[in-house]
């Protein structure tokens, strides 16, 4: 279960890092090899995004590369063969984060029944609030896979226990309103914020939106479970190549 | 939410979860004003005095003689403020703005007549106005961008995907999740998540309900026919509610057909059997996508009617057969734009000639003692510069060449 992975990793380490990248971009070869940098550097667990047409819950970093990778003529049935291929060649759990009309044109079960096939773990669909999923709960739950929803400041208490309710392997919690890849401010009131949602899941937390720095993570040290790291990884490749991955990701917890 | 607004399978709110407080907002507003009967005569007197309503049902002599079948009768939603039945939506959002105590309003246009619409809008109740519009469209609309500036609006081309409506939707959804607390998304058309496709139904439906009574008061009779053209849906949801109510009133959606079948070509959704049932921009309708789901591009003469999805309204009322679905191709609709002009002196916007060129079409196998309704969704002439270019007017062409070099030399 994903739930116990995270906690008996915790007993090693405070903060756990979770990273994410766009499958396909810029291509599916360079994606491998992001993979193998970032599990190399230390990485706990990883988002693979699925590219979607029209990302509306992404920033313009992420929306460039899903646009970008679709351009280069990604197809779904491409990212589940890497996918796959992922699973099977590194030893930390992998999640999906896509949007619905994926899951959806490919047939809600036949979809979750292939992320198990495969090896995925969970997986995060941000236009999938718990009224609308029913069909893929209840095959999230069949598999024994971690269907994960989002808190959000604006969530109010009753909320976040309905989707305590509805989750499980952890909550991923945004640090603020907006998209991914802008900047946050991480003050008291994000640590006020952290403190309502510990409150209201037993689940582990993963803190995301605007993580990129040894600072960012101390802050969130001791406050939430996981670190996620998404939009400045693509800034970091944008930048400095595949290469750049390691240190980058070695850096962000405090080591070299 | 109390609904998720499901019609049949289509519908329903696929919403971020940072949204759903908004959207709990938002649905409660809409309902309060609903249920509210001083609402809707503010509204009413507001359309009265600001956009010229309740517009005029035209007789159109000369066209129905020209056929030679059905009386053919125009609802002038043309004669709106800003040219457009897009006023009747935003005035009625804007006044659920001030409801809420919400001082920005956001929206997203396409050709252009739904941000001009806004920043009018946002104008006249003195809201702050961010307009997101397609880069593409930005260049080919400069009128429109011109007048949504002049008026106080923001206007931001949207550089990503590929950069018309749709992702201008995109955009300004991005633009609500983070500033959600001060600022309305005046959502243009019945499509999105719910409480919009009803909430913009509803604000269109005076529309209906006015051209039922002045069929009626003028002719004695129903129509047998009732034709709106069909981008969102939204003009369409407008007239076609008036007469739900009669099965005897045929209602007929017009798409449009571009240059014909094929992916790529058309923007018609439920005409043709190129899109399929698929979730995007926070609801579930028929789309123009692949097998995997990505979007494809559409195409159209008139930008208003090129988008990828279709009300889930219309949706259902497409597989209930209530509402028939045709498309008209970009020639068809150029020829039924020309005559209308040369015949009656009305000018019909792009959008709303598809709806003419689909009457037309069938008008002359009518009776003449049969009375059928087309909807004008809004006038041509303030886009005179995308109907020259589709007409390929050489005379305009010259003004303009010469008007360039006039500021080249200035």
């Amino acid at each position: 279960m994903l739930e116990s992975y995270i906690r008996s990793r915790r007993e090693q380490k405070e903060l756990l890092l979770m990273t994410h990248i766009v499958l396909g971009y810029p291509n599916f070869d360079d994606s491998l090899r992001m993979v193998e940098a970032m599990v190399e550097a230390g990485v706990d667990l990883m988002e693979l995004q699925i590219p979607f047409s029209e990302p509306m819950a992404d920033g313009p970093v992420i929306l460039k590369a899903n646009s970008d990778a679709l351009a280069a003529g990604a197809r779904v049935e491409k990212s589940l063969q890497i996918a796959e291929k992922i699973t099977a060649s590194f030893d930390i759990p992998f999640l999906f984060m896509t949007y619905y009309n994926i899951l959806f044109r490919n047939g809600v079960d036949a979809f979750v029944a292939r992320m198990a096939d495969i090896g995925i773990r969970g997986s995060i669909i941000p236009d999938l609030p718990p009224e609308e999923g029913g069909d893929y709960l209840a095959a999230m739950a069949r598999h024994d896979l971690a269907p994960i929803h989002i808190f959000t400041p604006n969530s109010t208490d009753e909320r976040m226990k309905l989707l305590s309710d509805k989750s499980s392997g952890f909550i991923y919690t945004v640090a603020r309103k907006g998209v991914t890849g802008k900047d946050t401010a991480f003050s008291d009131d994000l640590g006020d914020y952290l403190e309502r949602c510990r409150n209201a899941t037993s689940l582990p937390l993963a803190l995301g939106f605007g993580v990129k720095s040894n600072e960012d993570f101390e802050f969130i040290r001791a406050k939430a479970d996981i670190a996620v790291v998404g939009s400045e990884t693509i800034r970091v490749v944008e930048r400095g190549g595949v290469a750049a991955v390691k240190p980058f990701i070695r850096g962000l917890q405090g080591g070299a | 939410m109390q609904d998720r607004g499901y019609y049949d399978q289509f519908g329903g709110a696929f919403i971020p979860e940072i949204l759903v407080p908004t959207f709990d907002e938002l649905e409660q507003a809409y309902l309060e004003a609903k249920a509210d009967p001083a609402f809707w005569q503010e509204y009413k007197a507001l359309m009265s005095s600001y956009s010229g309503r309740p517009t005029p049902l035209t007789r159109a002599d000369n066209l129905s003689s020209h056929f030679g079948g059905a009386q053919i009768y125009v609802k002038r939603e043309d004669l709106n403020h800003t040219g457009a039945h897009k006023a009747n939506n935003v005035m009625g959002q804007g006044l659920l703005t001030r409801r809420m105590g919400k001082t920005r309003v956001i929206a997203e246009t396409g050709a252009g007549q739904h941000g001009v619409a806004t920043a009018t809008m946002a104008a006249k109740f003195g809201f702050d106005c961010t307009i997101y519009m397609g880069e593409v469209d930005v260049e080919r609309q400069r009128p429109n961008v011109f007048w949504m500036e002049r008026m106080g609006a923001e206007v931001i081309p949207v550089c990503d995907g590929s950069r018309i409506l749709k992702d201008a939707i995109n955009e300004a959804f991005r633009d609500w999740v983070t500033n959600m607390d001060n600022t309305h998304y005046v959502l243009g058309t019945a499509c999105g998540p719910y409480p919009f496709p009803e909430m913009v139904s509803w604000f269109q439906s005076i529309i209906g309900t006015e051209a039922r009574e002045q069929v009626l008061r003028e002719t004695g009779k129903l129509p047998r026919r009732a034709y709106a053209c069909v981008g969102g849906g939204s003009n369409a949801m407008g007239l076609f509610s008036g007469f739900f109510d009669d099965p005897e009133v045929e209602l007929v959606g017009v798409e449009a057909g571009g240059r014909g079948k094929g992916i790529g070509e058309h923007a018609s959704r439920l005409a043709y059997n190129d899109a399929s049932v698929g979730v995007a921009q926070g609801y579930k309708t028929y789309f123009l996508q692949d097998d995997d789901g990505q979007m494809q591009e559409t195409h159209s003469v008139s930008a208003g009617l090129d988008y990828v999805g279709v009300s889930p309204i219309l949706s259902s009322l497409h597989e209930s057969g209530r509402v028939r679905f045709e498309a008209a191709t970009d020639q068809e609709v150029i020829d039924a734009m020309s005559l209308t002009v040369q015949r009656e002196g009305l000018i019909p916007a792009l959008e709303s000639s598809h709806a003419f060129a689909q009457a037309f079409k069938e008008v002359g196998d009518l009776d003449p003692d049969d009375v059928i309704i087309i909807n004008q969704s809004g006038r041509a002439d303030k886009d005179i510069f995308t109907v020259a270019d589709a007409l390929k007017d050489p005379k305009w062409e010259e003004f303009i060449i010469a008007k360039a070099k006039e500021y080249q030399n200035a």
